[in-house]
């Protein structure tokens, strides 16, 4: 699916990665987290090369990595709270109101502290989200890898959530990796953009770079545009022989 | 007619390539068991939903069964002048077979879809993959403790099954139609052998639990994570266990009941 | 649901499961009669066991005093050997005959003990001299007919 994929993404920066639906972004992402692994070639991640990992050092790279899932995919069974809490009571033996101490501080970071006591269920798709991420930072990880973050948002959310993003990144000396198509949002934030379609990389630079670019797909992409290196027409043959027209009177 | 022999094939080596994928599953979440043991508490959770909760359907579907045992057995018995032996057949039909395979049904249709739905949304909304991003195991922390509590609550509801059949097989029989007593409960008790009858039933029902659970957790797991496939695997895991459950009675009784001296 | 409430119904039905469980056994079944006992083993041989089964009870006088452990065939003396576990409270004279009954026309088959005379207990590994095999119905039906024919002979023959 994947061809001729040759990233490097730099400590402490936050990365995007850009394409259609169906470019293979997601993918890209599975392969950093060590959820998939590359059929060919190799992924270094934090160090480790993931195809080297018994199940165990698998694990133990996991924990210092956090992912935000597209639709936050918060445990449905469990509170904020305990949400949050979850990494912190598998992975530590802190007594509980040091975990309580450390919750509320995650929660009060993406300003949902109120929110703790509630079920998931009970709140929007932009709170949601929010605590996802309080989630994901729960255990202090150095690598943050988000999943179509700005997907289905409000403005206000999409702002919340791209300001947090920024914030807690360079709070934690992390780096982060977002997956995304909201051009309007990620140009702003990030320090770095990589362009993908059909599996490949096709334009790469900073976003003052990118919005320079000459490549007639980033263009596209950027602007926004109907027609031009994606056709507008999905193939098909001519119009006039599919509504059954005479070749000519 | 060649495409539909195509279609055969397929489907019997999809079938068989799936049995050995659940083989592999079972033998990993046996291993991985630990968890579900460990912190008992995730298991006793499980417990309460698949067992607790299904004690109404399982008490009163018991009284109807043994009523309908009691009306039906005193019908024919009667004819034979044999009515002072509805303590037996009622006891026997239930501690054999009725106990563990209708409460066996009844429980895959009511914990076991319960199991599989829940566990196919899990996976559909991502739930399952963000634990194994967070270095949890899906298997050990949800799957295991959800079978094991179905493991451990079939027996018991399979029992309670039993017992609310007899005292309905007693309700009809002495208390409205009229069998003596006395009768009733001896002929019974001579006739129910604890090693023979009753051990029998508990064994039945402890392997219909481990086969409800065990698919109800697989369809679960191995759901496409889209809402038509988890109503899909829902829909498996009812006629998938239901099957086995029969199948397994069969297996079991020519192995238990039949047999020379 | 609070931890304490799941905890509460859990323990509820796990004991009212345990109970039903111990219904069944003790007020259904058998249990209560007899596995606790003392017993000792005495031997009994038959030229025929019938429909004899295995746990089949051993009586006398109408109650049940022991079961048949085990059943075997001789194969030097061709004939079937049964071993009986009586209860120890019980002791039979060494000349008690044993015989294989029917309960009821067409019930499952038992022995019944009938105690003889004799001063002597039977102790532990002993065995019953005295034994009446079980009535064959196939037999029972042949010595009918053939009597049947010699009675029908002797009535042309008186004619």
């Amino acid at each position: 699916m994947l061809h001729g994929i040759d990233l490097d993404i730099p400590r402490g920066k936050v990365v995007a990665v850009m394409g259609q639906s169906g470019c293979g972004k997601t993918t890209l992402l599975r392969i950093i987290a060590a959820a998939l692994l590359p059929t060919r070639g190799r992924a270094r991640v934090l160090g480790q090369v993931t195809g080297d990992l018994d199940r165990d050092a698998l694990y133990a790279l996991r924990r210092r990595m956090g992912m935000l899932y597209q639709f936050g995919a918060l445990f449905t069974d469990m509170t904020v709270f305990d949400n949050v809490a979850f990494q912190m009571r598998e992975h530590t033996n802190l007594p509980e109101d040091a975990i309580r101490d450390l919750v509320l501080l995650k929660l009060e970071a993406v300003g949902l502290r109120g929110a703790a006591p509630l079920m998931p269920a009970e709140l929007s798709g932009g709170m949601a989200r929010r605590v996802a991420l309080a989630r994901a930072i729960a255990l202090d990880p150095e690598l943050i890898l988000y999943d179509e973050p700005f997907t289905g948002l409000d403005p206000i959310a999409l702002g919340v959530i791209a300001r947090l993003v920024r914030q807690l990144n360079d709070a934690l000396g992390a780096t982060a990796v977002i997956v995304t198509h909201d051009v309007a949002e990620t140009l702003p934030l990030v320090d770095y953009v990589y362009f993908m379609a059909d599996g490949r990389v096709v334009a790469q630079g900073t976003p003052a770079e990118v919005r320079r670019s000459g490549v007639p797909f980033v263009e596209q992409f950027v602007s926004g545009a109907t027609d031009g290196p994606v056709p507008f027409h999905y193939p098909a043959q001519g119009y006039g022989a599919d509504l059954g027209l005479a070749a000519s009177a | 007619m060649r495409a539909a022999l195509t279609h055969l094939g397929a489907a019997v080596t999809a079938g068989v390539w799936r049995l050995g994928y659940a083989a592999r599953f079972f033998g990993y979440l046996l291993a991985h068991s630990g968890t579900a043991f460990r912190r008992f508490g995730l298991t006793v959770r499980e417990i309460y939903f698949a067992g607790v909760l299904s004690l109404i359907i399982i008490l009163v579907s018991g009284l109807f069964v043994g009523m309908v045992l009691g009306l039906q057995g005193y019908d024919t018995l009667q004819r034979y002048g044999s009515s002072e032996a509805l303590g037996v057949l009622v006891a026997l039909s239930l501690v054999r077979e009725l106990g563990p395979v209708v409460a066996g049904l009844l429980f895959a249709s009511r914990a076991g879809s319960a199991i599989t739905a829940e566990i196919g949304l899990m996976k559909a909304t991502e739930q399952l993959s963000a634990m194994e991003m967070m270095a949890v195991d899906p298997v050990a922390r949800v799957v295991a403790p959800r079978f094991w509590g179905g493991v451990i609550s079939m027996p018991l509801l399979a029992a309670l099954f039993s017992a609310m059949g007899i005292f309905g097989g007693y309700l009809v029989g002495v208390v409205l139609i009229g069998v003596d007593e006395g009768a009733f409960w001896s002929q019974m008790q001579a006739a129910v052998d604890v090693r023979e009858d009753i051990l029998n039933g508990v064994i039945k029902s402890v392997v219909f639990g481990f086969a409800v659970s065990l698919i109800a957790v697989f369809e679960g797991f191995d759901a496409t994570p889209t809402a038509e496939g988890v109503s899909r695997a829902t829909t498996r895991t009812v006629v998938t266990s239901s099957l086995a459950i029969l199948a397994l009675d069969f297996v079991l009784t020519a192995l238990m009941f039949t047999g020379g001296n | 649901m609070t931890r304490s409430t799941i905890d509460l119904w859990v323990g509820v039905f796990v004991a009212i499961g345990l109970g039903a469980l111990l219904f069944l056994a003790l007020k259904v079944g058998n249990l209560a009669s007899f596995s606790t006992a003392e017993t000792y083993r005495v031997e009994a041989r038959f030229a025929n066991i019938g429909g004899l089964k295995v746990r089949a009870p051993v009586k006398s006088a109408g109650v049940v005093v022991g079961r048949v452990a085990e059943i075997g065939f001789d194969n030097e003396a061709y004939e079937a050997v049964a071993e009986l576990t009586l209860d120890a409270r019980f002791k039979f004279p060494r000349d008690t005959s044993a015989k294989i009954l029917t309960s009821g026309l067409l019930g499952e088959q038992y022995i019944g003990l009938e105690a003889g005379a004799d001063a002597r207990m039977l102790a532990d590994g002993e065995r019953l001299r005295l034994t009446q095999s079980a009535v064959v119905l196939e037999n029972l039906i042949g010595q009918f007919f053939t009597s049947k024919a010699a009675e029908g002979g002797e009535a042309k023959g008186a004619k």
